[in-house]
């Protein structure tokens, strides 16, 4: 094979490949944890539903492209991205510094408080690291909340749990004296039968610094493209009404935050 | 049997050296033969691994060598160990918690398990079935579930434990870990020592029976001695396993040295947390390795010749 051969198939080789890379991504892998109701978890019939799950849908139909959903461990989730098991996240994941180190996210799509949960007959009604000193908080380990948790009342003892159904157990049985954790999350539990053992006191306000920019898509870096129609598929629900009806069917309050 | 007791009495060792009646053979000469080859492969690649990790950790806190022109030295080192500097010390109280928990339940394991042999050997139906069914549980179940089936499900049964008053025991997690721990060591403590015990042979209880020695003197100190030499072995691999099966702690809220590790990483996704994880717990099993290596020779220094 001659030279100008090889370059020929060289140069073909690069136009084919750039050509499949700007075709539509018509298929997406969407990652969650499964274990964080209401905004992700597994139905009664098995299937993975929840607020995360119904905004991806909406995100994927505005995007028209399809979209499968996988569950995925908390701990491996950015691992699992970075290593190409999945092209997107949407598992109620803030965007906070250390995040943004490893990946890149969409515009926020939703952004609720810190908020703490005390038994319906605690003495505690303020949520001041006065009011909680020396006791002990409950908070899902890996999450901001958490950090919040450690953060805010370093006077207090933070249990940290693998997920938020064994803090609730715990909640439930009396170990803890109250529970950190997302508006929305402590909301659905205490409203459902298993969170009737409790009461909110209230919320913390959104600290940037702590709890990141709301929580968004996650994508691998340098796929701008697609995070770019996330951002846009994001702006566009919200105009045309389906983030309302979605947020409804789960919330009192608007979650979208701003 | 003769040489025991002498090497017991101890003066009996013979002092003086034996004469060599033959030079010592020529050292074989050293060829490249297949298995050295494949050897030094291997040894190689183990090599380079370490190095591997060396590299990746320096890496990991942009460890660098600096030339400069002026100064004492013409080299200086500079590192960003923004990750030790932050999960350092977590990672030290994760190794102390991993210590204490395995150490005190190995403690009250065998404390428990020496009890439990005696029940597991005697002739009583009732005793010998209590300890089996006992042994048959801890050693057929994983101790996952049973951390959790212990400290999960104390809190479904708060009412009933409130009122024997045993609640503000099973209320702390680290009271859990370790009742849980120290049942399931136990179980396997227990199969070693009757194991070790009923090794030894009988004719030793009965020549003990002939010289008229107690029956509690004789396991105290002729078939405890014998035992302990066989079971040493199998009570290290259960620290070893101990020390690593710890590592489900975390599930139950106590902070050990993987949970430590999971934490780091959940919150920087850095991998050495895991590599660190790793070199302490090779740290930990290979000190206990040669404290066992020095307890065996201590053990057996009679059977030394």
């Amino acid at each position: 094979m001659s030279f100008s051969r090889m370059a020929l198939a060289a140069i073909l080789t690069l136009t084919a490949t750039s050509a499949l890379q700007a075709t539509e991504i018509t298929k997406l892998r969407v990652a969650t944890e499964g274990a964080y109701p209401p905004f992700n978890y597994t139905g009664p019939d098995g299937v993975l539903t929840g607020f995360d799950v119904e905004i991806g849908n909406a995100l994927c139909a505005e995007m028209k492209v399809e979209c499968e959903w996988g569950t995925q461990e908390w701990d491996g989730m950015i691992p699992g991205l970075v290593a190409g098991k999945y092209d997107a996240i949407i598992a109620s994941m803030s965007i906070t510094e250390e995040r943004l180190e490893r990946i890149s996210f969409s515009r926020s799509y939703y952004n609720t408080p810190s908020t703490v949960a005390v038994s319906k007959d605690s003495p505690i009604s303020e949520i001041t690291p006065e009011a909680l000193t020396g006791l002990l908080i409950g908070a899902q380990g890996g999450t901001t909340h958490s950090v919040v948790a450690e953060e805010v009342y370093s006077e207090s003892d933070v249990s940290l749990y693998p997920t938020s159904e064994e803090y609730k157990l715990d909640m439930e049985s009396g170990r803890l004296d109250a529970v950190i954790d997302d508006l929305g999350v402590l909301q659905s539990w205490i409203n459902s039968d298993a969170g009737a053992c409790c009461k909110i006191i209230g919320s913390l306000p959104i600290q940037p610094e702590l709890h990141g920019q709301g929580i968004g898509v996650g994508v691998r870096k340098g796929q701008d493209e697609l995070k770019g129609r996330f951002s846009n598929a994001i702006h566009a629900i919200r105009e045309n009404g389906t983030y309302k009806k979605i947020n409804d069917k789960y919330f009192s309050q608007d979650a979208f935050g701003e | 049997m003769s040489n025991l007791s002498l090497g017991a009495a101890g003066s009996f060792v013979q002092n003086q050296t034996i004469e060599a009646k033959a030079p010592p053979p020529p050292p074989k000469s050293r060829d490249w033969t297949l298995t050295r080859v494949a050897g030094t492969t291997w040894l190689t690649f183990w090599i380079l691994g370490g190095l591997g990790i060396v590299w990746f950790l320096l890496n990991s806190n942009h460890v660098a060598l600096v030339f400069q022109d002026d100064g004492f030295l013409p080299v200086s080192i500079t590192h960003n160990a923004k990750f030790l500097v932050k999960y350092g010390e977590k990672f030290v109280s994760g190794f102390l918690i991993t210590l204490k928990l395995v150490g005190l339940s190995m403690l009250l394991g065998v404390l428990l398990s020496i009890p439990m042999t005696f029940m597991r050997m005697s002739k009583s139906r009732i005793l010998g079935g209590i300890a089996y069914a006992y042994i048959y549980f801890f050693r057929g179940t994983p101790l996952l579930a049973q951390v959790f089936l212990i400290y999960y499900g104390a809190g479904t049964f708060r009412i009933p434990l409130q009122s024997i008053d045993v609640w503000w025991f099973f209320r702390d997690a680290w009271n859990c870990a370790v009742l849980a721990f120290t049942l399931n060591t136990a179980a396997y403590q227990v199969e070693i020592l009757r194991g070790s015990i009923q090794n030894v042979a009988k004719g030793q209880w009965e020549a003990a029976a002939a010289l008229g020695i107690p029956k509690w003197l004789t396991f105290w100190k002729i078939i405890l001695p014998q035992a302990l030499i066989v079971s040493l072995r199998p009570y290290g691999n259960e620290i070893i396993l101990m020390i690593k099966g710890s590592a489900i702690v975390a599930i139950i809220t106590i902070f050990d040295l993987m949970g430590e590790t999971r934490r780091a990483f959940s919150r920087t996704y850095d991998f050495q947390a895991y590599v660190w994880a790793a070199i302490a717990y090779l740290v930990m099993v290979e000190t206990l390795r040669r404290l066992w290596d020095r307890i065996e020779a201590r053990l057996t220094r009679h059977l030394k010749r």
